[in-house]
């Protein structure tokens, strides 16, 4: 059981991260691919990456909570497991925020030019996916290094 | 429950090596999905995506992965004779991965350049790479169920 709960917890933590590189290549893309007309393509792309964040985020939060109850020597209420928790919070905030900018920029092309030009969308995404990776990064952190445990 | 009794001398060997594996397994979804969805239409531009991201993305995480286990490898103090199934598991996922990464990156720069020089149309050689780049995604599956569930 243990086994089970550690290979989808961590499998979810990949897929959650996939779904982010997918984000921030489309992203990326969107600037560099002027003239190839691909927009369409980068939204079919945005897709998996919105199922793959929303499968990961949730089951990794889900799973990681299920084994701080099953395993022996863990609370949630351990420092490390709290800060889990919150860093989770401040990603899935940003990360929500952000695809919330991104969602109104790829409406369409005038749209994007309009956000870009209007709201300065492109540095707030970019602000946002800097602290989301952030976010994941100090996650991994206190995973492994478990500090107080 | 290793996890509860790992000395923290492995902590950072498995940081790295974790984060290099979430490069690597994440560029490849990314490169997959985009080939995939450019096998019919707007092949150029996503296998152009696909190649940069497997070639700034994947190919230095699947380095940093590879540091990362070899250190963590020689920290637990295993030796090579007598390993555990869940390491011949990895070392086998790791080393065959990256000769057909290297494979996948050398399609999908072929297919790059070829309908970049077209300008339309699609590439078998991008198909190939998208190919094997999610068969690459299936076997770190395993990789990580390896890892994870430690089988004997």
């Amino acid at each position: 059981m243990y086994d089970w709960l550690l290979f989808l917890h961590v499998s979810c933590a990949f897929a959650m991260v996939a779904g982010e590189l997918l984000f921030a290549t489309v992203f990326i893309a969107r600037a560099r691919l002027e003239g190839w007309a691909a927009a369409a393509s980068l939204s079919r792309l945005s897709n998996l990456g919105e199922v793959t964040v929303t499968i990961g985020s949730i089951g990794v939060l889900v799973l990681g909570i299920w084994l701080a109850i099953y395993v022996d020597g863990y609370e949630l209420w351990d420092g490390w497991i709290v800060a889990a928790i919150v860093l989770w919070a401040i990603y899935g905030a940003a990360g929500t925020r952000s695809r919330r900018v991104i969602s109104r920029a790829r409406d369409g092309a005038a749209e994007l030019s309009a956000a870009d030009s209007n709201t300065s969308a492109v540095p707030r995404v970019l602000a946002l996916r800097v602290l989301i990776f952030a976010a994941i990064l100090l996650l991994l952190l206190d995973m492994i290094f478990k500090p107080g445990a | 429950m290793l996890a509860l009794i790992r000395p923290d001398s492995w902590n950072l060997p498995l940081f790295v090596h974790v984060l290099g594996a979430m490069v690597l397994v994440g560029c490849l979804v990314c490169a997959g999905g985009a080939l995939v969805i450019g096998w019919r239409r707007d092949s150029g531009a996503l296998t152009w995506l696909a190649f940069r991201t497997l070639l700034l993305g994947a190919l230095p995480g699947y380095v940093v992965m590879r540091i990362g286990a070899q250190w963590v490898y020689s920290r637990e103090g295993f030796h090579g004779k007598l390993d555990a199934a869940w390491i011949v598991i990895g070392f086998l996922t790791a080393d065959l991965g990256a000769l057909l990464l290297l494979v996948t990156l050398v399609l999908t720069g072929l297919a790059a350049r070829k309908l970049r020089a077209a300008g339309s149309g699609t590439s078998a050689l991008g198909r190939a790479g998208g190919a094997i780049a999610l068969v690459l995604v299936v076997a770190y599956v395993v990789a990580i169920w390896a890892m994870t569930a430690k089988p004997a």
